[in-house]
Parts: structure tokens; C-alpha cells; sequence
């Protein structure tokens, strides 16, 4: 593993734990430890605090009311555009979509992006994706004949950039692939991929979920065409998401939903669209969830993502050794480069069991195929047993985990 | 502690380290899969009916603890019963392991998965085999899931 950053954690841990009201209940009468951070992370106070105070103070629609609320509330959605745009610096805040989650950032661009692709046009992704970046190919290959690519990872977790360059050809439209992997922790070294797919003549979807919360993005530097991302895996609330797109490639595509919002007149004749991003948010938004999606980012940058990032590679060190010594464990996921993410099996003891035994513990990690079964198909396991670390978590807290393992461990002998 | 103990009880570690009626029957007359998708179990149940009983059984797959060990203890449970019969212990199997109907009928060994009722999200896991077998018996040809 590389050190992600040199710099060592700059923020006091048990501070920042107060932060966070959840923090302090208790499952099974034990103190909560929360190890299941890639799936979806817990939320500071000033998140919670935004979301209420929304309500309680600016409720109201945006973008087309006259009184003084809306044009408060619309004031606050669009500032917290503006904040997403930095957050990614993005050229201009009019390229940031708001969207669902990075599952509906995917799908908004297999069906407006690849609106006009053709039978054998393709889309390359890799083995090590998240079901969110398999099946919205998968439906444009069943409907439209489209031919999905996958290149391969190995034994680490690694892609096999020599097998990825090779699938790369004229045919390629687009590189959709995960930055951080779920399931395995891999960073992908995206900035050689893009620029081999760049080589090839292909647009380039990073799917970031699991990056934002680990490692500072900036979308100019990667020269990537799309970024997706999930507010509530960044510390913000569910619901709520980004597509960033190039403004040049998102005024070019079709609009995917129809609806209030995204036009800028109808008749039944002829409707014109709205400018983007406006194009594609039909509807009346997630606005809460974009009001407290700020107050996240800033929470993040406040830190410092170089800090965070810091924080976690010392605990996914800390962990990989310590679970090391235990019996019969076995990590998935060696990448050099690797975010919090700790996959692994124990002897004799399916995943779900571990599970079980660990909550009893007031341990919650994540067991299963986390909606990634072809990677573990590339194992040739059913299942993994996986802790995933955010900003917020402490190495007691890795003992504790160690010492459920040996609970586990005790419950099998 | 003691509701983990109450799940994970020794008769349902052994079961589960030697399955009883493992792998595959050549002359089953009904066959069915069952999957559950939480967590990525598979189970294959092949069956031979007779004279409208279980004569035989067998089953393949990979699964917790708990779904491996009721697969191989309702294996033990349902050998020489009619259809009728099997639904009708499905019904009471069911009924303990959600913790409905309180008490209960006495099932026999199969009251070890009682503790099962503590930890409702394990619910799946005890009942996928008893799934699988109703729609072997019942003839059905799809894939059954616990979703």
C-alpha cells in the first residue's frame, strides 16, 4: 500500500466524533462502532441541523416562485451548486447535475450521453465494478445492441492496464469505471486510463461514490467527461447526488426526463428546453437534500480531504495488520493503492455469521456481495465480510473489531 | 451473549460443519434452486417422491451457518412425509422461527432454530431450504428467492 498522502492527520478525532450525534448510541448495550462507511456514512450535525432548519425556515419551491421564500430557497439551492462545483473543481457551476445518487448519475448518461449509440458501438468497464455501473449497459445492450466491454483485474484487485488498453478501440464511445472500488478498496489509476482512453477517442464516466469521502477530486486536473457521486456516502444526506458533465458535451445531449423545470416554454406544438443543468432536473428537486448536501461538502474541505485521507491509511493499515494475525482470515482487495476498505473471509465461518456475531458486539460492517458479484465470482467466493473506515473512526475501534473476530471465532471453534 | 448462544445453539454448528442428505440425488423425480440474494446463498434440493412421499433428499450449496443447517436438518425432518405434510410442518417451522403463535407445538430438533425469532433479518436464511423443497414438491421449474 502507498502512503495516499505524506501529511499526518490534522484534526483531533475525538472531537470530530461529537460532531456526529449518532455516534454516541448503543446496540446490544455496546457502544456503536460504525464500520460501514461505504455503504453509507453518518451525519454531522451541521447536515441535520441545514435539513431541519430548511424546514423550518425556508420551505418552499425554487427557481419559479416571487416571494420572499422561494427566492431565499432558490438562492440556497443554487449556492449549493456552486459549492459542488468547487468541491470538484468544475469549470463553471452550470456543469453539476443534481441528481439521486451516483446510480442515477449513471443511468442519466447510458440514456441521454448514449441516446444516438449505435448496435455494436461499446462501452468499456472493469471487472471490479458496482452493479450501478453493469446494468444501465447492460440495458442499453439489450435494447439497442450496444457491446460491453470489461477488462479484467487480478489477484490484488488491480485492473490489468495492458488487457484495458487493449479492449480500447475506434468502436469505444465510453470508459465508465469506478474510481475506488466497493468492494475491494482498489484506487484505479484513472488518470492513465483516461488518458488511454483519451488516445482511443472515448469519453470517460468515473464513478466516484466511494472516492469523494477518501481523496480530494479535481475534475479539471483528471480531465475526465462525467463524475458521478452520492451525497450520503460524503457525510450528506440520501437522496441526493452529482453528475458533473463538461458543459459541451451535457448541452449537446438529449433531455432524459421531461417535466416542470427543464423547459423554457410548452405548447403543445413545440416545447423548448431549459439552459443546462436545468435541462436534466425535471421536477420539483431533492431541495432539503441539496441544503444539506453544503453543509457536508464544507464539513469535508474543512477537514481537509489530504487529512482524511491521511486519518483512514493510517487505520487501513493499522486494520489489514491486525486482521492479518487472526486465523484463518483471508483480505480481498491487495492494491497498492487502496482506500479504507477492508474485505475479508474467515475460515469455516460464512460472512452472515460474522455479521450476526459482530452487531452483537455493537459492530456494524457489511456482509454479502455489495452489489459487486461479479468480483466476487473473479474470487470465486459467495460472499465477503467487509469494514470500510470514514473520517470518524479510531484504531480502539479496530481492536474492537479484532476482538470480535476472536468472539466469532470462539462462537465456530 | 446468551441470545447469541440461543442462534447459534451446538446442534446447529454441527449440522452445519457435517451436512447431513449432502450433494446430489441422480434419480430425483423433483428438483428446485433457491437463492437469497442479501447474501449471495445458492441451494440446490434434489428430491424423490414415491407413492406421494419423500422418499430421499439431497442438497448442494454454500450458506451460513444457519441456512446450511436447516437445509441439513429439514432434510432429516421431512424423509417419508407427503406434501401435505410438509407444508404443513413449513407452516409451524415458519411460524417458530418468526416468532409468531407464541409456544407452539414441540418440532423436535428443529426447535433449535427458535432463537432464530431474536434476529429477524436472519429469518431468510432459516427458511430458504424450506422454500426451495415446497417448490421442488410443488413442480415449480424457477428459481425461488427469498426476495
Amino acid at each position: 500500500m502507498r502512503a495516499a498522502v505524506e501529511t499526518r492527520p490534522a484534526y483531533d478525532v475525538r472531537k470530530v466524533r461529537e460532531d456526529f450525534p449518532i455516534l454516541s448510541t448503543r446496540v446490544h448495550g455496546k457502544p456503536l462502532v460504525y464500520l460501514d462507511n461505504a455503504a453509507t456514512s453518518q451525519k454531522p450535525r451541521a447536515v441535520i441541523d441545514a435539513m431541519r432548519s430548511y424546514y423550518e425556515t425556508l420551505n418552499s419551491n425554487i427557481h419559479r416562485g416571487v416571494h420572499h421564500l422561494s427566492e431565499l430557497a432558490t438562492r440556497a439551492f443554487e449556492a449549493a451548486r456552486l459549492k459542488a462545483a468547487r468541491f470538484l473543481n468544475a469549470a463553471d457551476p452550470k456543469e453539476i447535475v443534481f441528481v439521486r445518487g451516483a446510480t442515477e448519475a449513471i443511468n442519466l448518461v447510458a440514456q441521454s450521453f448514449g441516446a444516438g449509440w449505435k448496435a455494436g458501438d461499446e462501452v468499456l468497464v472493469t471487472h471490479l465494478e458496482h452493479h450501478s455501473n453493469i446494468v444501465p449497459w447492460q440495458i442499453l445492450r439489450d435494447t439497442r445492441g450496444i457491446v460491453l466491454r470489461v477488462a479484467p483485474i487480478d489477484d490484488r484487485g488491480e485492473v490489468v492496464l495492458e488487457e484495458f488498453e487493449r479492449l480500447l478501440s475506434p468502436r469505444t464511445k465510453l470508459v465508465s469505471v469506478a474510481h475506488v472500488s466497493n468492494a475491494l478498496g482498489t484506487v484505479n489509476p484513472v488518470q492513465r486510463m483516461i488518458k488511454l482512453a483519451r488516445g482511443a477517442g472515448a469519453a470517460v464516466l468515473l464513478d466516484g461514490a466511494q472516492a469523494v469521502p477518501h481523496l480530494p477530486v479535481d475534475v479539471r486536473a483528471l480531465d475526465c467527461d462525467f463524475y458521478a457521486f452520492s451525497g450520503h456516502k460524503l457525510y450528506g444526506p440520501t437522496g441526493i447526488g452529482v453528475l458533473y458533465g463538461k458543459a459541451a458535451l451535457l448541452e449537446k445531449m438529449p433531455p432524459w426526463q421531461g417535466g416542470g423545470d427543464m423547459i423554457l416554454s410548452v405548447s403543445f406544438e413545440k416545447t423548448v428546453y431549459n439552459r443546462i443543468p436545468h435541462k436534466f432536473e425535471a421536477g420539483t428537486p431533492h431541495i432539503e437534500g441539496v441544503i444539506g448536501l453544503a453543509p457536508a461538502l464544507d464539513y469535508v474541505t474543512g477537514l481537509g480531504l489530504a487529512a482524511i485521507a491521511a486519518h483512514e491509511h493510517d487505520l487501513l493499515v493499522y486494520a489489514t495488520a491486525a486482521l492479518s494475525e487472526i486465523q484463518g482470515l483471508r483480505i480481498y482487495g491487495t492494491a497498492r493503492d487502496k482506500a479504507g476498505v477492508l474485505s475479508f473471509t474467515l475460515e469455516g465461518v460464512h460472512p452472515h455469521d460474522i455479521g450476526t456475531i459482530l452487531d452483537q458486539e455493537g459492530l456494524a460492517i457489511r456482509t454479502g456481495h455489495h452489489c459487486a458479484q461479479p468480483v466476487m465470482e473473479r474470487y470465486g467466493i459467495a460472499a465477503t465480510a467487509r469494514a470500510s473506515f470514514g473520517l470518524y473512526n479510531t484504531r480502539p475501534e479496530v481492536d474492537a473489531l479484532v476482538a470480535g473476530l476472536r468472539r466469532v471465532r470462539e462462537v465456530f471453534a | 451473549m446468551t441470545d447469541l448462544r440461543e442462534l447459534y445453539q451446538e446442534l446447529i454448528l454441527d449440522h452445519y460443519k457435517s451436512p447431513r442428505n449432502a450433494g446430489s440425488l441422480e434419480d430425483a423425480t423433483h428438483a428446485a434452486h433457491g437463492d437469497n440474494p442479501l447474501c449471495g446463498d445458492r441451494l440446490a434440493l434434489f428430491v424423490r417422491m414415491k407413492d406421494g412421499r419423500i422418499e430421499d433428499l439431497r442438497f448442494k450449496g454454500s450458506g451460513c451457518a444457519i441456512s446450511t443447517a436447516s437445509a441439513s436438518l429439514m432434510t432429516e425432518a421431512v424423509k417419508g412425509r407427503s406434501k401435505a405434510d410438509v407444508e404443513a410442518l413449513f407452516e409451524k417451522f415458519h411460524a417458530k422461527v418468526t416468532g409468531e403463535g407464541a409456544g407452539g407445538e414441540d418440532l423436535g430438533k428443529l426447535e433449535v432454530f427458535s432463537g432464530v425469532s431474536e434476529f429477524p433479518v436472519r429469518v431468510k436464511c432459516a427458511t430458504l431450504a424450506w422454500h426451495t423443497l415446497k417448490a421442488a414438491i410443488e413442480g415449480h421449474k424457477d428459481t425461488v428467492s427469498t426476495e
